[in-house]
């Protein structure tokens, strides 16, 4: 173990260490885990290995300059509230690490890439510290072949007026647990979009959580593909801390075969938090009559001047519209997937790194044109 | 030499669910010639050009179509309309993400592949759609906003029309093309459906008003009542009914049965 030689980290991996032994793995009685059962992670017992990561290492940064590291890591993600959070607190390897001095503008985005170890769990840190009026764009890609077990932790300080854009593509093979939680913590006036888009795993969870203060923006937006068996959970929270912040979430779903999905979002408005503008919404298209989704806003709302919005649908594919496209000529396959695309692209087409939206699109593509309905006919 | 029809009817029923609408329709419609079907609402107008076009709510229980020589009630809704048959909708349908340029080109090259066309060229395609756009007054900005999405009634009209001019069908069916339209645009639409009119074409307008067919003058005009035709005549049809509405009709639909 490399942590060993920084007295306030493993002080915090201690703690964290306690705390997993304390709240053991959450179970469906847990209401936060009320609709996704975890026992086949428990019950494969990976045994534990360093993460490969190419990008610019944690492990590294840590040798390097470990006061740094140590001012921010475990800081923001709560070990108390989050089993999983406190068990790669206490046990990670490795991870990724950012840090943009104030005042930079970083011109091209940056990639984290894990890839995964198949019969391990590994338990990727990731730490992005961005600095006063900076700005920067981040690509964190997981994937694998086999089974193994993601467990992934990011936290994101972004500092006052800066511009953080983050996006999470997970792509982890049809057999992969990956489990992930995001903590963003929001300076003044900063601006940050999260994108967090799942086609992979066969039992998902992300938990997105921010925390906004005076004049931020924060916009979570994310996407999920689930076909066959797979099992996709999004747990999000946003936190309004403080007055005259904004909030934008839209969460876009496409389910086929017999997969099931989950959305929680929650908008927690703090009692000074005055004009709050919230907005949620959670939009399903459900391909198949074996695929569920259980959808759920929760706002606390403790200020009395504030805007919050939210909503969510659950609908099939739009006969009416498909029969149009027909009508003009356009084969019925060919008109099924382009009102899915069509579905989907409205929350791809938010992303701002070019290169990630076309390889979307045609990752996107080539689901609908190969996998998903050959495996729910 | 005698031409052969497009569109033959022969003792047509449909019914969707349990509820027969159409009761036995007998239909011919020759090439160049502009048919209307009028009626009352319920007669089963709509019912008919929805089963020309292949929507599977309804289901031909009895007679056939044929079309060009051909069984259409085997064919695909997109086979039906590769082979030259186009539905302009009483409801175009909004379609969210996908632009209108994207979608007539699809539906072109779709065309273009039956009759085994290659794919159109980018600038002859924008060439045509420019020149088709200008004769239905459109605004070019509707080309890159998504199909129909936020469409007054009259801009979805409009657009049913503009696609009938770039894909140019043997046989077009107008569904009540003029209901919800002012003056300005019914006559746009109707001189954009007047341009399409040729030797080799067809066209059935359905319609509840005789007004369209001021401006789309009919070569022929049938009553539809309780899902049969009970009169047909010329043109001056449309006038006499218009003259006596449709109350008469039942009788019709008595004698007929």
């Amino acid at each position: 173990m490399i942590m060993e030689t920084v007295s306030g980290l493993s002080e915090l991996r201690k703690r964290a260490a306690e705390q997993f032994e304390s709240q053991g793995y959450p179970t469906t009685r847990n209401e936060e885990w009320r609709f996704t059962n975890i026992a086949p992670i428990v019950k494969a017992q990976f045994p534990v290995a360093a993460p490969v990561v190419a990008g610019p290492s944690l492990k590294d940064a840590l040798e390097a300059d470990p006061e740094l590291i140590e001012a921010h890591l475990g800081r923001y993600a709560s070990t108390a509230d989050n089993p999983f959070v406190a068990l790669n607190t206490a046990q990670f390897e490795d991870g990724a690490f950012v840090q943009v001095p104030a005042n930079t503008v970083l011109p091209e985005p940056i990639d984290i890439e894990f890839k995964a170890l198949q019969g391990r769990t590994t338990h990727p840190r990731t730490l992005i510290v961005v600095g006063p009026n900076s700005q920067v764009q981040i690509i964190e890609r997981y994937s694998g072949a086999g089974k193994y077990f993601t467990n992934a932790v990011t936290e994101i300080v972004v500092g006052e007026n800066s511009i953080v854009e983050h996006i999470k593509l997970n792509e982890e093979s049809r057999e992969a647990f990956h489990v992930a939680t995001i903590q963003a913590r929001l300076g003044r006036n900063a601006n940050f979009k999260q994108h967090n888009v799942t086609l992979g795993g066969a039992l998902v969870r992300n938990d997105i959580n921010a925390v906004l203060s005076t004049g931020s923006e924060g916009t979570v937006n994310g996407f999920y593909f689930a076909n066959g068996k797979q099992h996709i959970d999004n747990h999000t929270a946003i936190d309004h801390a403080e007055a005259y912040a904004a909030s934008h979430e839209l969460y876009k779903g496409i389910l086929d075969g017999h997969s099931t999905a989950v959305f929680n979002g929650k908008i927690y408005v703090r009692k000074d938090a005055q004009k709050t503008d919230a907005k949620q919404t959670n939009k399903n298209l459900v391909l198949s009559e074996n695929a569920s989704i259980n959808t759920k806003p929760e706002l606390q709302i403790l200020a009395d001047d504030v805007r919050c919005t939210h909503g969510a649908t659950v609908g099939q594919l739009d006969q009416e519209a498909l029969f149009y496209l027909q009508a003009r000529g356009i084969n019925k396959d060919e008109a099924r997937n382009l009102l899915i695309y069509a579905f989907a692209r409205d929350v791809i087409e938010r992303m701002g790194v070019e290169r990630i939206r076309q390889y979307l699109e045609k990752a996107l593509f080539e689901v609908l044109t190969h996998k998903s309905f050959a495996e729910s006919a | 030499m005698a031409k052969s029809p497009i569109l033959e009817i022969k003792d047509l029923h449909a019914k969707a669910g349990d509820k027969e609408i159409l009761r036995g329709i007998n239909l011919t419609i020759y090439p160049g010639e502009v048919h209307a079907i009028m009626g009352p609402n319920g007669s089963g107008k709509s019912t008919l050009s929805q089963v020309i076009a292949g929507r599977d709510l309804y289901e031909a229980t009895k007679g056939e179509i044929i079309y060009e020589g051909e069984d259409l009630l085997e064919l695909d809704p997109e086979e039906r309309a590769q082979k030259g048959i186009f539905l302009a909708f009483q409801y175009p349908v909004e379609i969210p993400g996908v632009s209108n340029l994207y979608f007539l080109k699809a539906a072109l090259n779709a065309i273009r592949k039956q009759k085994g066309e290659p794919e159109v060229d980018a600038m002859e395609f924008f060439n045509l759609v420019r020149q088709k756009m200008s004769i239905m007054e459109m605004d070019e900005s509707l080309l890159n906003r998504a199909v129909n999405t936020g469409f007054s009634g009259g801009e979805k009209k409009r657009n049913e029309i503009f696609q009938m001019a770039v894909l140019e069908p043997r046989l077009a069916l107008l569904d009540e093309t003029d209901s919800g339209l002012d003056i300005d645009a019914l006559k746009v639409v109707s001189s954009g459906v007047n341009a399409l009119r040729s030797p080799d074409r067809a066209i059935l307008v359905i319609t509840h008003y005789q007004r369209l067919l001021n401006h789309i003058v009919p070569d022929f005009v049938h009553v539809l009542a309780e899902g049969r035709i009970v009169k047909s005549g010329g043109k001056e049809l449309a006038l006499a009914l218009e003259e006596s509405g449709y109350a008469g009709l039942e009788e019709f639909a008595e004698i007929a049965r």
